[in-house]
């Protein structure tokens, strides 16, 4: 491994040791140790099927490991920002209703988080009725709400396009800031990644490498399984899938 | 006042129709309507274990439909999908019901009475029942409210908030199984579910937030109740079956409100 991000001396605010998670016989995740520490950014890439979605669910707490430790640090706030949420027609839900579905926030508290994430106008509507990207922010402001010292993305911007993209991490940058919150992120978009991340995490199914964005664009782990050239993302499309490391199992190919 | 028998019915009915419209409303919303017909149908089954073992019909009734509804629970999400064994489940309970009746000898089993209800035969300890019965399911709901609503969303959501989304859906079932047991002698096996989704149907079209559903849902069930026992004294037609038909028309009535809630 090559995890070059020790002694920032900040605290962890959730980590795991050597976990590992099977769906009957199918091996999604082994052996993965990771920590979050407060107020870091932390993305996680890599390709279909190589278990970011599960990692996210197994760190927050939706899916049982089948071996290995999770440790989240008692009082942590998580607020998690899902990679799909369809809402039923049949369910009727005005976004004001929706922002206080997470708690008792006061309504000026709502009001304010509704006016920082650009949605204000949109309170008395339906949830349904919403665009994507205004979806998405409404999603961002109900995770806020919860005052997480965590906040949990599942790639947040699929489905939009680029300028909506692009503001929404100009978002999640500037919120952030103000909150002072852990980020921690699926993302395809590797040129935002590698633009705004302290700390990214290459999985296959397991951590393939991890460091800073420029140590991880150089390691030889994640140019194998995203190509040389690693702006945009067209780089994900030029990744060998029967790629091997030279400390990775002989069994080790593509993961899903 | 009790001893008239249309008090007592209407009475029941109310009872009722105030814990089915707020279920209702998550029957609706976890897409749960084959569900709620395989517990009732369950519930036939239970008659007859009721009446060959000599219990009480509610307490046979609860137990066959919890057991239906958790022996569903526990199965999906393996092999098959939960409408296959929800209709495993419901069809085979009735078929199973239908017959264990036929093989009681010596008792006179009158089986529509269960099919359908006879909610103008309410005693006033079935009244008792079944508001005791709606009174519990109508606080569960309460106390689990935005857990129920946060797990009925999204699973991860609300487990990154703590609720575990299994045990939720547990506390639906059981209180599906209560409602069910309550309902038989009111409405009968194959008229619960129509009480469950009709009414809750009818205040969608109606409702901005969920919890203004869940009222809407059990006033026009009251409304059903009422209306139904009136037009059935009026022209002598089968109690039950006239409620439903009364929520029906409530539901085409809300269905040409204009469609100012309905998103796009």
């Amino acid at each position: 491994m090559c995890d070059l991000s020790e002694a920032s001396g900040l605290v962890s605010l959730v980590h795991t040791q050597g976990v590992g998670v099977c769906f009957g016989t199918r091996r999604i995740l082994r052996d993965v140790g990771i920590s979050i520490r407060e107020k870091e950014i932390v993305t996680i890439v890599g390709p279909n099927g190589s278990g970011k979605t599960t990692l996210l669910r197994v760190l927050i707490g939706a899916q049982a490991p089948t071996e290995g430790v999770v440790v989240r640090t008692p009082g942590v706030h998580i607020g998690y920002v899902p990679q799909r949420l369809s809402i039923d027609r049949a369910m009727p839900l005005t976004v004001s209703r929706w922002l206080r579905l997470c708690g008792a926030a006061p309504a000026a508290e709502q009001e304010h988080m509704a006016e920082r994430v650009g949605i204000s106008g949109l309170l008395g509507e339906q949830m349904a009725a919403l665009s994507g990207g205004e979806f998405q922010r409404a999603l961002l402001a109900q995770a806020l709400l919860a005052r997480p010292a965590l906040l949990v993305l599942d790639e947040p911007t699929q489905g939009l396009d680029q300028p909506a993209v692009a503001s929404f991490y100009r978002l999640i940058e500037t919120v952030r800031e103000e909150m002072g919150c852990a980020v921690l992120m699926v993302s395809h978009d590797l040129h935002v990644v590698m633009r705004s991340s302290n700390h990214v995490i290459c999985l296959n199914g397991h951590v393939c490498c991890e460091g800073t964005p420029t140590v991880v664009s150089a390691a030889p782990e994640y140019q194998a399984l995203f190509g040389f050239g690693t702006e945009g993302a067209l780089a994900l499309y030029r990744h060998e899938h029967d790629h091997r490391h030279d400390h990775a199992d002989k069994r080790d190919t593509h993961a899903g | 006042m009790l001893d008239d028998f249309l008090v007592r019915a209407g009475l029941a009915g109310i009872g009722l129709a105030l814990a089915a419209g707020p279920l209702g409303c998550f029957v609706i919303w976890r897409r749960m309507a084959y569900f709620g017909d395989a517990t009732a149908h369950a519930a036939i089954l239970g008659v007859a274990l009721s009446l060959t073992f000599s219990l009480s019909i509610y307490v046979g009734v609860l137990a066959t439909a919890l057991l239906a509804a958790f022996a569903v629970l526990a199965l999906s999400g393996r092999i098959y999908a939960m409408d296959t064994l929800l209709g495993v489940a419901a069809h085979g309970a009735l078929a199973l019901g239908l017959v264990a009746v036929s093989l009681l000898s010596g008792v006179r089993v009158d089986l529509m009475a269960y099919l359908f209800g006879d909610i103008l035969a309410v005693s006033r300890i079935d009244l008792a029942l079944v508001w005791t019965g709606s009174l519990a399911v109508l606080l569960l709901l309460r106390l689990r409210w935005r857990a129920l609503l946060l797990v009925t969303l999204n699973t991860d959501l609300a487990a990154a908030r703590g609720y575990d989304a299994r045990r939720e859906q547990m506390i639906l079932t059981a209180a599906m199984a209560v409602l069910v047991a309550v309902a038989i002698k009111i409405v009968g096996a194959l008229l619960i579910t129509a009480i469950l989704i009709i009414p809750a149907a009818a205040a969608r079209a109606l409702s901005r937030t969920p919890e203004s559903m869940a009222v809407t849902a059990a006033l026009t069930g009251i409304c059903a109740v009422i209306g139904g026992l009136a037009v059935s004294f009026q022209w002598d037609t089968p109690t039950g079956p006239t409620m439903v038909v009364v929520a029906v028309a409530l539901f085409a009535l809300s269905s040409l409100v204009p469609a100012v809630s309905r998103g796009r």
